[in-house]
């Protein structure tokens, strides 16, 4: 799994609460075999209007993105974090998460940041006040920064940093514990 | 003072370490056309076997045609997905209920349907409706592809313990006001991230009183409020469901017994629901959450995204409920296709037909409701009416398949979400229970179905 350690990019403030997966990733694109070929149907129907955030030319290239409340509530489709990461963003910073979603965040090496409505909106506001504005996450201190004063520290659950700063894979964690494994299943017969 | 949800946790640990999310034993693994081929591609890339293929269930229902089955299916990209699944069944060795086998549907209905489902297990989906399961009293949740690779590997997930809510209903249910009414109140109440972070335990009078078939109803419903899984204490309703279903004897009533909250169990929070006040509910917006009842009128929009959703809905405020006319009305889903859902949707159809303006559809959840239904001449009473009956899929819930509404078409489902696009691009979902879905598709816009003249 791709490690995140530190990453500084243009921010793209989407002020929207409760985005769901439906406007993340539509379902007619959810027939792939695949796990890439999502990130060109990322937002697929608000991306078809030319007023919609993701398609002002200030934001290409954008690789964080912030938004409002709930995102990515509704369903498990982990072809959201995929869509979301193939168009480019390794950090979504917003005021909570629907829980599925954030998971499947972590899974993908992208990271779900939690800050407070306050410090959300004084984001945005600075991404949509200054042309090409910036921020750099760092997990290892846990901070979002820009070079404008802005320092906060965010909280995130001490295992799922470990793993994802070390980029490890869960599949492979889990098996360490095959004995304790099979003793469950030989308890359980 | 362990809660039902302790309990279920606990007996399930494989690993616990401080610091590190609990490693659970996962009971059953149902595995669906849509989020399993990447999983299975990360098995074969690591050169792993799925661990338990006998806890392993698989059908095909979110992306299957519920017209002629006998035709392929026209979706290359579909039928890919759908050979796929077959493949990877076949190659390790996974039990498959395939489109033309006869206990094909859709997966949180036949799991409860085959007794695969049963008390005390803990069973994940790669879908996030597998609240559903949790009225049987069992920690039952939704995952993502990248987890259904590590339950196929291991049997085993990782998981950091949510936090508890208590949902407690006081009084009955009115007649007319059902499971999905229940569900729907609750969301409107506590709002779409009300649970996030937390599972739900159902309980109280109007809850007990609901059959098997109610209570999944509610427990699917449970996601819709943010809520990681949702449950119901299993009792004598449940066993009586469970008796002589095709794998339900591998359980151990005895133990079933033990399973619910202890009397002074404590809660991280409570919510109380008063159910003797509710009433039936539609949602006029594009999240579960914005919903009144129907004797009410869509309101005036608090904020940025009220006013969006009025005008994806194309609804202003104050127009009465009973006021709105559909295009569409579509009785299926995970939600509410269930045998009890067709027999209330009959009830009120029977001796009617159907608006000139509406077209409307009945998919059954599985192929055995299907049958079932046909057995009881519930088809017939749909047909007489003008509705279409269909191949048990997911169908219009979600529109992967053909059946979707066409922009600007307004719907009243029995489905779970009202999201913009979920139907169709431009499609306008309306919540409502089975007996409203009927009764909207009769009158051609929504009505109070407790006002209802059943013939």
């Amino acid at each position: 799994m791709k490690a995140f350690k530190k990453h500084t990019g243009l921010v793209a403030p989407l002020n929207r609460a409760n985005v769901d997966t439906d406007q993340i990733i539509p379902k007619q694109f959810l027939k792939r075999i695949e796990r890439t070929g999502f990130g060109e149907f990322l937002f697929y129907d608000w991306r078809s209007d030319p007023a919609f955030v993701l398609n002002e030319s200030r934001y290409k290239g954008a690789s964080i993105l912030v938004a409002g409340k709930n995102f990515g509530c509704g369903s498990s489709r982990e072809h959201a974090p995929w869509a979301l990461g193939e168009f480019g963003f390794r950090a979504i910073v917003a005021p909570s998460f629907a829980d599925i979603f954030a998971n499947n965040c972590f899974k993908n090496g992208m990271l779900p940041i939690t800050l407070t409505t306050e410090q959300v909106g004084e984001i945005m506001s600075r991404a949509r006040r200054y042309e090409g504005y910036e921020l750099t996450v760092d997990l290892e201190r846990q901070t979002v920064e820009d070079s404008r004063g802005l320092s906060i520290l965010f909280v995130v659950s001490e295992f799922q940093r470990y793993c994802l700063l070390e980029g490890l894979d869960d599949i492979g964690l889990t098996l360490r514990h095959e004995a304790l494994i099979r003793e469950y299943e030989v308890n359980h017969q | 003072m362990p809660t039902l949800f302790d309990k279920l946790w606990q007996s399930h640990v494989v690993r616990e370490a401080r610091g590190e999310p609990t490693l659970l034993y996962i009971d059953l693994h149902l595995i669906h056309e849509v989020t399993s081929p990447q999983a299975f591609d990360g098995l074969r890339q690591a050169g792993r076997k799925v661990r338990r293929p006998d806890l392993t269930f698989g059908t095909v229902d979110h992306n299957v045609p519920t017209t002629d089955r006998s035709l392929p299916i026209a979706d290359a990209t579909a039928a890919n997905q759908v050979e796929t699944l077959r493949r990877n069944c076949n190659e390790f060795g996974v039990q498959l209920y395939d489109i033309n086998s006869p206990e094909q549907g859709i997966v949180h209905v036949i799991g409860p349907e085959l007794g695969l489902t049963r008390p005390g297990m803990t069973i994940v989906c790669g879908d996030s409706h597998t609240s559903t399961h949790g009225a049987f009293g069992a920690l039952a949740f939704g995952i993502g592809t990248s987890e259904v690779e590590h339950v196929l590997a291991t049997q085993c997930l990782p998981q950091n313990k949510p936090l508890t809510m208590k949902v407690e209903t006081r009084g009955t249910l009115p007649e007319g006001v059902t499971a999905k009414d229940l569900a729907l109140g609750i969301i409107g109440k506590i709002g779409t991230d009300g649970a996030t972070g937390c599972v739900i335990e159902y309980a109280g009078d109007a809850v007990r009183a609901l059959s098997m078939e109610g209570r999944m109803t509610l427990c699917n419903m449970s996601i819709e409020a943010g809520a990681r899984a949702g449950m119901i204490a299993p009792d004598e309703t449940t066993f009586a469901y469970l008796q002589g279903r095709r794998f339900s004897s591998e359980g151990d009533v005895n133990y079933w017994k033990t399973l619910h909250s202890d009397t002074d169990a404590k809660f991280d929070r409570t919510v109380e629901i008063d159910a003797s006040q509710l009433e039936p509910f539609v949602t006029w917006g594009t999240s579960p959450g914005m919903v009144v009842p129907v004797t009410s009128y869509v309101p005036d929009p608090a904020d940025e995204a009220a006013e969006r959703a009025l005008e994806y809905m194309a609804l202003k405020p104050r127009t009465q409920i009973q006021e709105i006319a559909i295009d569409r009305a579509f009785i299926g889903s995970c939600t509410n296709a269930r045998i009890e859902d067709l027999r209330a949707a009959a009830r009120v159809v029977k001796g009617y037909r159907i608006n000139s303006l509406v077209s409307a559809m009945v998919v059954p959840g599985s192929q055995e409701v299907k049958r079932a239904a046909e057995r009881e001449g519930l088809d017939r009473i749909f047909h007489e009416a003008g509705f279409e009956w269909r191949e048990a899929g997911c169908s219009m819930c979600l529109g992967m398949n053909a059946d979707v509404l066409q922009p600007g078409e307004r719907c009243a489902s029995t489905s779970n979400r009202n999201f913009e696009g979920r139907q169709g691009r431009g499609g306008r979902t309306h919540l409502v229970s089975p007996m409203m879905a009927a009764a909207a598709a009769i009158k051609g816009h929504f009505t109070d179905v407790r006002e209802w003249d059943f013939k």
